[in-house]
């Protein structure tokens, strides 16, 4: 059955949204790939489809994981809910 | 899909290669020699000019990969014949000559002492007989292993490391077991998941011919930047289409390199590969650049997962679109050639999508074209080292 976001494996900080339209307050089906189970899930903003929501409250200079890898630090606090993208998370490499 | 026993049709070069395609090509030395080329293209039916900005006062290595790159495109198997035109015969000789090994046509004019006139009609003469040459040749029953398959992604966004990428990564790992000459390369675009495909090197010596390649790459854009690179890499697109930073486009770009195959050795910039296996090639990440650069390496079909939708094409070869974003399935239908988004509903599972794309590429390589050759997408762009002299 069709799911609204997606998880690469446990222990990853983020999923996927992969529909478009996403609402704030909405209650989501989300597949985490690897491991093969569902989860349901509320966002707490508008997210756009491909971009991410953040699985757990993440605080300022945490690792954000996704595929199991760092991929960036946090550099504002963001809820467990919310929008993860550029305005709070920022790359370690350059 | 059974590799082994499906064949393709395809062109059986001189040399022994097998190509999908039988262009006629007119390749200009330097900028200036595009206009004379791109006038024999419209005087003869049949032929392509493949202008660019290059080929003057160039020296050392990147002299060295200007001339290994057009002598590569003259000697790809997707072509079947070549006129060369140059301001001036020596470096010409230099093209011919290099192409001329292959054992397919190849005729070089200058236009210094004959201008441009001249030139076109003696070229224009010479194109002739090749197309007459190239639409002769038949296509012939070959093994899939006898295709040189490359990949390299663009545009991408998270959809593309979910299931665009991992889709290419399926059918390269069918392909690699069934003995292909695989590419994969964007040097910069690994940039966080570098010790990932590193661990996937056969050898310590190849681990380590890698890191040396993007240690390189990274010290040189540490050394030039002048800020995160947050404007540049990501791209404006894959920031609009949800990637955030440089590690977690690295993770997704990675998944097309599947999850068995091994790398088997390290390629400069556009070096052809010595035996089958999967090649890593040190490369820009710019679709045209990249795509050019193993073109010239002897590719005939080429993957390109997009998120987004990058609309690029090459000049001689295929390049076969895979898209699992459904609102760039939607709006850019007309530019993707197979659809994974069933991946992303769980309609579909991963050896599936692997074989829409092997079952697209056979059909390709039969001579089907790919929507970029149907749209006009010729880009190629060669890449250049450093400044001239």
């Amino acid at each position: 059955m069709s799911v609204q976001f997606l998880v690469h494996q446990d222990g990853d900080s983020v999923g996927v949204i992969t529909v478009e339209g996403i609402k704030a307050g909405q209650e989501l089906e989300g597949w985490v790939m690897k491991e093969d189970y569902t989860i349901k899930f509320k966002v707490l903003d508008d997210i756009p489809i491909g971009h991410k929501v953040a699985l757990k409250d993440l605080n300022v200079g945490d690792t954000v994981i996704k595929y199991g890898v760092d991929i960036g630090k946090v550099v504002a606090p963001i809820k467990k809910g919310e929008h993860l993208h550029v305005h709070n998370v920022k790359t370690k490499r350059w | 899909m059974d590799l082994k026993n499906t064949k393709v049709m395809a062109y059986r070069r001189e040399n022994g290669r097998v190509g999908v395609r039988s262009h006629v090509i007119i390749l200009p030395l330097d900028d200036l020699s595009n206009a004379a080329c791109l006038a024999v293209e419209a005087a003869v039916k049949g032929t392509m000019a493949l202008p660019h900005h290059y080929g003057r006062l160039q020296f050392g290595a990147d002299l060295e990969l200007h001339f290994r790159t057009l002598i590569g495109l003259g000697c790809n198997p997707n072509v079947a014949g070549v006129i060369v035109i140059g301001i001036e015969p020596e470096w010409t000789k230099v093209i011919t000559d290099g192409i001329a090994k292959t054992g397919k046509p190849v005729y070089g004019f200058s236009i210094e002492q004959h201008g441009d006139h001249n030139t076109i009609c003696e070229a224009s003469r010479k194109a002739k007989e090749l197309v007459q040459y190239a639409t002769e040749q038949q296509r012939v029953e070959c093994s899939i292993n006898e295709l040189w398959v490359s990949c390299k992604c663009g545009e991408s966004d998270t959809t593309s490391g979910i299931a665009a990428n991992p889709t290419v990564g399926n059918a390269f790992d069918k392909l690699y077991e069934n003995g292909n000459t695989l590419f994969f390369g964007e040097t910069s675009e690994i940039t966080g998941g570098e010790h990932l495909v590193a661990q996937r090197c056969r050898t310590p010596e190849i681990a380590k011919q890698f890191m040396d390649m993007w240690n390189e790459y990274n010290d040189f854009i540490i050394a030039n930047k002048t800020n995160d690179l947050s404007d540049s890499q990501p791209t404006k697109g894959n920031i609009l289409g949800g990637l955030t930073t440089i590690e977690e486009k690295a993770l997704g770009n990675i998944q097309k390199i599947g999850k068995k195959c091994m790398v088997d050795g390290c390629l400069d910039y556009a070096e052809a590969p010595t035996h089958p296996g999967l090649w890593f090639m040190n490369s820009s990440s710019a679709a045209a650049e990249m795509v050019t650069l193993v073109a010239a390496a002897g590719a005939v079909v080429h993957f390109f997962p997009t998120g987004q939708g990058n609309v690029i094409g090459n000049p001689i070869v295929p390049v076969i679109k895979i898209s699992a974003n459904p609102r760039t399935i939607r709006t850019m239908s007309e530019h993707i050639d197979v659809n994974v988004n069933p991946l992303m509903r769980r309609e579909m599972n991963l050896d599936q999508a692997g074989d829409l794309l092997l079952e697209m590429m056979v059909r390709t390589a039969n001579g089907r074209f790919t929507s970029a050759e149907a749209l006009g997408h010729r880009e190629i762009v060669m890449t250049k080292l450093y400044r001239s002299a």
